[in-house]
């Protein structure tokens, strides 16, 4: 009920006239009928995730491809466009269905211009908190990778950034990528005493031992709410071993349990998770652990207006994915009577730059931080003349646009890049900056690679990345996309058991053969050896390729055939 | 964390080593018993290891547990974990499916031995895992799939 009122006002907010803002104003008086919503009950909770050091507002375009198989498919979070609008009750305005799917992207990210941005997000945040003494503010992580400055800093643009936002407490996943001792670092130095990092799931490789607070107890208007941290569990495995040397992860569901079961026995009133699992895994976790009343989601950038109610043998539980880039704030009411949740709202704003002034405070800190930087980062490589995106389970634009970078400059047959799901979106005719094509690519591990491989070993790679995203059990998920293939065709079945999916291997028209040898350019290693390779950044491989070309046709996706998912509701028909 | 820093501590100063120095000498008469099955680990398939250490017929039980990562962080030491609530449980074993040879390791559990053992083992690729328990002379099972993966392009 709540929330088809909330998504009327928003309705009628379009209906006023809200397309471009023509001044400050305008902006203001049309952001207080989106964002004043009115509070409710007794104990809020704000959640950001996979912001992924974005600073400044960006355009994001939401997937066209997001499959769901097995017993995922065609449910939350496995739906697109149209379907996403129905299933969802999303009513017929172009703001929601512009800031929720991919529908007509290029017009109306002219409408209603850029997303997120921490001026505005913190401009948001204060509204809200405003409205809801006591509330908190969870960080699910993915907080300081993603961007030029946070690479060259360490994060610390972000952990400061995070700081002057009021976070309250986070959990990790790429934070790692900078390795466990700046993350201690961080957490003993700049965080202590303002943000606590929670984590059941990281162990001491030797003895098994905690590293971080598996939860933390917080008082909320009177309310024991206790605040539990799930990192992701892969991240020894989807990203470099040797930076989280001594540390282990993986889902602990065992573990997850006894932290829920000693939290309520320690008084929690409230039992929550902030997770870095991806939503898949929050479902599955959700319908076996007893106790969690509410699971705030990350890493799988799933921006879902309506939460997915899981039934398990303890009662029900609220999962949430709160998508990515700084797009969107999650808003969670809850209403504690007799020391359990008795009711709840959930609102998930997305953060529109237009209508939300810029904090002024936090203005200062973000153009601060960027000033050593900004000649590096504005220098303009090339105009695009198409749409450049990423997001999707099997290629975006701007990947293919590394795609064919690496095969030009690297001389090689065949290209593959990673199936990241973080990256902005620049609009035609925007000119390609530095800084763009560091949004894409800055990672610690950003070396490039030249592989001669045979053609078993390439269908190898395809099945073993389709696995971690196809597998029907989500804890063998991972929470990538697809590896983007540049120069080779294939066909793919991602209904088909592991080993059975990838088919169809050609080259130029010619079957691949597996004992044949290939030439391969990829970037992004996670072998120790590679680091030190000698390996050129693939920021400066595409930079290069971008300055010779000047002007960026609207690239031609290479794109798998599908089999088995006519129909699939999480693909655009 | 507290409780990590002092027992880091305790080892420092060799009290931790002493206790496993005893430990070992207290355990090693048990392990001297035991005989070693050459024809069990020299198995190349489930049915051939099962009949060298005379477990045919195993049946799956709840009463045995599992515990491992869905996915390993490193295949070269994937750590096991295996719980058996059996009454008069004798041995515990880890077989993997895929491996050359399928028994990992095998553990006499005495009378004064609680069944919870934990080790690591090496696995070449994705297989099911299985814990063997005896008790009361018969064999039971608990099976786990655990993922061996190339690694990278995590979101």
């Amino acid at each position: 009920m709540n929330r088809r009122e909330f998504l009327n006002v928003l309705a009628a907010a379009g209906v006023s006239g809200l397309a471009p803002t023509a001044s400050f104003a305008q902006a203001e008086k049309n952001a207080g009928k989106i964002y004043d919503a009115p509070a409710f009950g007794n104990v809020s909770l704000l959640h950001i995730t996979d912001c992924h050091a974005q600073l400044l507002p960006i355009y994001f375009r939401e997937p066209n491809v997001n499959l769901g198989i097995a017993g995922m498919a065609g449910k939350a979070p496995h739906i697109v466009g149209q379907n996403f609008l129905k299933h969802f009750e999303i009513p017929a305005d172009p703001m929601l269905a512009h800031a929720f799917t991919y529908l007509d992207f290029e017009r109306y990210a002219g409408v209603y211009g850029k997303v997120g941005g921490f001026a505005h997000l913190a401009t948001l945040v204060k509204r809200i908190k405003a409205q809801r003494p006591g509330a908190l503010l969870l960080d699910g992580g993915d907080t300081w990778q993603g961007s030029g400055v946070a690479l060259w800093t360490k994060g610390q643009d972000m952990v400061d950034a995070a700081k002057a936002l009021g976070v309250d407490l986070m959990t990790l996943h790429w934070e790692c990528t900078y390795g466990q001792e700046r993350v201690e670092e961080v957490s003993k130095g700049d965080f202590a005493g303002k943000i606590e990092i929670v984590a059941q799931n990281i162990k001491t490789a030797d003895f098994g031992d905690a590293v971080f607070k598996p939860y933390s107890m917080r008082n909320v208007n009177g309310v024991k709410v206790a605040i539990i941290g799930q990192a992701f569990p892969y991240t020894p495995i989807a990203n470099p071993r040797y930076m989280v040397a001594d540390w282990t992860f993986g889902i602990q569901e065992e573990n997850m349990q006894k932290t829920v079961d000693a939290a309520r026995s320690d008084g929690a009133q409230v039992v929550v998770v902030i997770s870095h699992n991806g939503m898949d895994v929050d479902l599955k976790m959700a319908s076996r652990i007893s106790g969690v009343d509410a699971i705030f989601g990350g890493h799988t950038h799933d921006g879902m207006p309506r939460p997915t109610i899981v039934a398990n043998p303890g009662g029900k539980t609220i999962v949430m994915n709160a998508g990515s880039n700084g797009k969107f704030l999650g808003v969670l009411d809850l209403d504690v009577k007799n020391g359990k949740v008795a009711d709840f709202r959930y609102k998930l704003l997305p953060v529109f730059a237009n209508l939300l002034p810029a904090d002024p405070t936090m203005q200062t800190l973000i153009d601060k931080a960027r000033a050593p930087f900004t000649s590096k980062l504005d220098e303009k490589l090339a105009i695009s003349e198409g749409l450049l995106y990423r997001r999707g389970n099997f290629n975006g634009s701007f990947d293919q646009l590394i795609l064919d970078a690496l095969i030009e400059e690297k001389n090689a047959e065949i290209s593959f890049s990673p199936g990241f799901r973080w990256g902005t979106t620049i609009l035609p005719g925007e000119a390609i900056t530095m800084e763009n094509v560091l949004d894409q690519t800055a990672i610690t591990y950003p070396y490039v690679t030249l592989t001669e491989m045979k053609g078993s070993q390439i269908k190898e790679i395809l099945e073993d990345v389709c696995d971690n995203l196809f597998n029907p059990d989500p804890y063998y998920q991972q929470g990538g996309d697809m590896v983007r293939v540049g120069g080779m065709s294939y066909s793919c079945d991602p209904t088909a058991a592991m080993g059975a999916r990838i088919d169809n291997m050609t080259l130029k028209g010619k079957a691949i053969e597996a004992n044949k040898t290939y030439k391969v350019a990829g970037w992004a290693p996670v072998a120790e050896a590679a680091k030190d390779a000698g390996g050129e950044a693939i920021w400066d491989l595409v930079a290069r390729n971008l300055r010779a070309k000047k002007t960026i046709k609207a690239p031609d996706l290479n794109l798998p055939k599908l089999k088995n998912v006519d129909g699939n509701p999480g693909m655009a028909a | 964390m507290l409780n990590q820093t002092s027992r880091r501590q305790l080892l420092k100063n060799g009290g931790l080593l002493g206790l496993i120095a005893a430990f070992g000498s207290a355990l090693a008469p048990r392990f001297a018993f035991a005989a070693w099955n050459k024809a069990a680990f020299e198995g190349k398939t489930l049915a051939d290891t099962y009949k060298a250490m005379g477990a045919e017929g195993a049946k799956e039980s709840g009463e045995v547990q599992i515990l491992a990562s869905d996915i390993a962080e490193n295949g070269a030491v994937v750590p096991l974990q295996c719980v058996s609530k059996l009454p008069n449980t004798t041995q515990i074993a880890f077989l993997v499916e895929k491996n050359p040879n399928m028994l990992a390791a095998s553990f006499d559990i005495g009378p004064d031995i609680v069944a919870d053992v934990t080790t690591r083992i090496k696995m070449g690729q994705t297989s099911n895992v299985i814990a063997l328990v005896k008790a009361d002379g018969k064999f039971y099972t608990a099976t786990k799939e655990i993922k061996v993966t190339l690694g990278g392009c995590g979101g």
